[in-house]
């Protein structure tokens, strides 16, 4: 199980990483999206995927009876869900914005924060 | 909830503190419930522009004060902790205040206060309604969280919760040049905090806890294998992308010059330290026999970071780029201490590289800040940020240029101000750790900054104003300009404060070198960091 989860994670990071690697905004979005569901997925790996029971204590018991799922990651992803969740929609307006404003969709002709032709400062006294 | 009416006999006292928190446990949570408080009233106050001053300074001044208070307790009591809930370690999420976060946090909240009074003067108000310092204090609350927190992934969640607060920030005003920056700077940091997520995942599937103290007591005794070296390099891409380490400097140069000058000040003094406070927390108390193999790696980027910000300093005309590349440098600077931090107990200057990178850390948050601030008036006075342009400044403003002059010797690191100092620790300790060549590059790129800064001074406050025209007038590199002006005794008082700060650090460095080797060995050696959290029977 853990074997084809992990497979299925290294997928997901080279075609994100690969998506990165464009220099088009929109696909750089789709990269992070990629990538996010990649390290979540890694994190639910990582935490062992022994059972599909849930960790419900039964009644009148303290403690687990036999081997259920780790909650404990599962809460993890749910928060970086969220917060992956939040991030695209910020970058998608950022991008959509940018667009609109800059003209372009490429990251190699956004030079208004870096103007190519800056020459040198003063060298002289 | 209902179940545990029905199953009262169930014993929770292994997993459960006895009691209820005293009301003085709750001093290292509260930097950042004042930080939320004041955020989320503003926001309620959105419209009512004319009060976020009166309740934004206060409330900077009360977060300032809070930390000085919770600094005072854990330098005379040791690390204090506060477990959320009342669990115990390490089922509870973990907040726990030592020496180096804590200093970091005091240091954190001088500056923000400094540039809330600042912003007073130089954020309009259609800026305010947009909600200025909504996400300063958003911010702040992140930075907060992330200097006091003891639990791993709740690092993680501050990093996301202070990104936030600075991508509000980073745009606010929606300039050309500040979408294109804004572009580069949120994707790469999105980048770098989603590897520290994936390290994160892989640090819980290796230890099975998130708890920083139990995962140091856990790796303390745990063989050197090949998957703790991922983990290590994993924290040490991740922190060092969010710490502008060379070669993952390039968003940084990038972006921080697009904003107004009070957002920048508050980037360039708190959100690259933050970094550098993680990498310090991550490798050097959580997996510190890793990082004595990669310490040779640490020390060519300490070395290449340092030399790639000093020259690019040099080639810049426009001064907040200029100073961009010097925080660059300063950050080369503090992982010189990280690659070296020194070992315990060698005599009586033990973690003396650890120790000075704090300082520098701290150093180097004060005056980047200040210097930032600074070129916002030197900006305004000329009329321009461009060298070229600039010109006789210090007759406008005798006192101003004085203030800008200290600040440009203690970046460079000139005596008696407080760059001097940590630079001579750092570079002793790159002598004991059997790197001379670490601290020639120290000196180096410090004689490279002082041309740099010297050449500031030089042509912007000590030559008279050159008559020629703006030789290349491109409106989107003035459009900084509008908006209103920070003038008058306003916007120089907190630029006073932060000189006075770096001052005192300068000519009595004792308390604050003394504090840092405290804070370094605190980490180096987290025995009371666990007793803490563990209390005394772990």
């Amino acid at each position: 199980m853990e074997a084809a989860l992990s497979l299925v994670v290294a997928i997901l990071f080279s075609v994100a990483i690969y998506m990165l690697l464009s220099k088009h905004i929109i696909r750089m979005l789709l990269g992070t999206v990629l990538l996010g569901n990649g390290v979540n997925l890694l994190i639910f790996t990582a935490g062992r995927v022994p059972a599909i029971t849930p960790p419900i204590i039964p009644d009148g018991a303290d403690h687990l009876e036999a081997v259920t799922a780790n909650p404990l990651p599962q809460a993890l992803i749910l928060t970086a869900i969220v917060i992956s969740f939040s991030f695209f929609a910020f970058l998608l307006v950022l991008a959509y914005r940018a667009y609109q404003d800059l003209g372009t969709d490429d990251s190699d002709e956004m030079r208004v924060a870096e103007p190519e032709e800056q020459g040198l400062p003063p060298l002289g006294y | 909830m209902a179940v545990s009416d029905t199953h009262a006999a169930i014993d929770a006292s292994a997993a459960q503190l006895p009691g209820a928190l005293a009301a003085a446990d709750y001093l290292p949570i509260l930097p950042v419930v004042i930080c939320f408080l004041a955020g989320a009233v503003m926001l309620i106050l959105r419209k009512r522009t004319a009060w976020h001053g009166w309740i934004a300074i206060p409330a900077l001044c009360l977060l300032t004060l809070t930390d000085l208070l919770l600094l005072r307790r854990v330098a005379g009591e040791g690390p204090q902790t506060m477990m959320m809930g009342g669990w115990r370690a390490p089922f509870g999420i973990a907040f726990t205040a030592d020496l180096a976060g804590t200093l970091f946090a005091t240091v954190g909240a001088m500056v923000a206060l400094a540039c809330g009074l600042f912003a007073l003067v130089s954020i309009s108000a259609e800026e305010r309604r947009y909600g200025f310092f909504p996400f300063l204090f958003l911010m702040m609350g992140g930075v907060s969280g992330a200097f006091l927190t003891g639990d791993i992934f709740n690092l993680y969640v501050w990093f996301e919760v202070l990104l936030i607060g600075s991508f509000g920030l980073l745009i606010l005003g929606s300039r050309h040049q500040q979408l294109d920056g804004a572009i580069k700077y949120c994707f790469l940091n999105l980048v770098g905090t989603t590897l520290f997520l994936i390290a994160t995942g892989y640090l819980y599937g290796w230890f099975g806890t998130l708890n920083m103290a139990d995962i140091a007591r856990k790796a303390a005794d745990q063989p050197a294998g090949g998957g703790l070296y991922t983990i290590a390099a994993l924290y040490l891409v991740a922190f060092g992308m969010k710490a502008a380490g060379f070669p993952l400097n390039a968003w940084l140069p990038a972006s921080y010059h697009t904003p107004r000058f009070v957002v920048s000040a508050l980037f360039a003094g708190l959100l690259t330290k933050v970094g550098v406070y993680a990498l310090i927390r991550v490798l050097l108390m959580l997996l510190a026999p890793q990082q004595q193999d990669l310490a040779f790696i640490l020390a060519w980027v300490a070395g290449l970071t340092m030399m790639v910000g000093a020259l690019g300093a040099l080639a810049q005309t426009d001064l907040r780029r200029l100073l961009n590349y010097v925080v660059i440098s300063g950050i080369g600077t503090i992982f010189v201490g990280i690659a070296a931090p020194g070992a315990l107990g060698a005599g009586g200057d033990g973690a003396v590289g650890l120790s000075g990178a704090l300082f520098y850390a701290l150093h180097s948050i004060v005056v980047m800040t200040g210097l930032y601030l600074a070129a916002g008036v030197a900006t305004d006075r000329a009329g321009s940020s461009s060298l070229h342009d600039m010109g006789g400044l210090w007759r406008g403003h005798v006192g101003f240029a004085a203030m800008m002059l200290v600040l440009l010797f203690a970046v460079s690191g000139l005596p008696p101000f407080s760059g001097f100092w940590p630079k001579l620790m750092l570079v002793r300790a790159s002598f004991a750790a059997g790197m001379p060549w670490l601290g020639a590059a120290v000196l180096a790129s410090g004689f490279l900054v002082t041309i740099a800064s010297a050449r500031v001074f030089a042509l912007a406050f000590w030559r008279s104003k050159p008559e020629h025209e703006a030789m290349v007038v491109e409106p989107a590199r003035y459009e900084h300009l509008d908006g209103p002006k920070p003038r008058g005794a306003d916007a120089m008082l907190p630029i006073l404060g932060l000189v006075c700060l770096v001052l005192a650090a300068g000519l009595w460095p004792q308390w604050l070198a003394g504090l840092t080797r405290t804070a370094a060995a605190g980490i180096l050696d987290p025995g009371a960091y666990l007793h803490s959290v563990f209390g005394a029977a772990p």
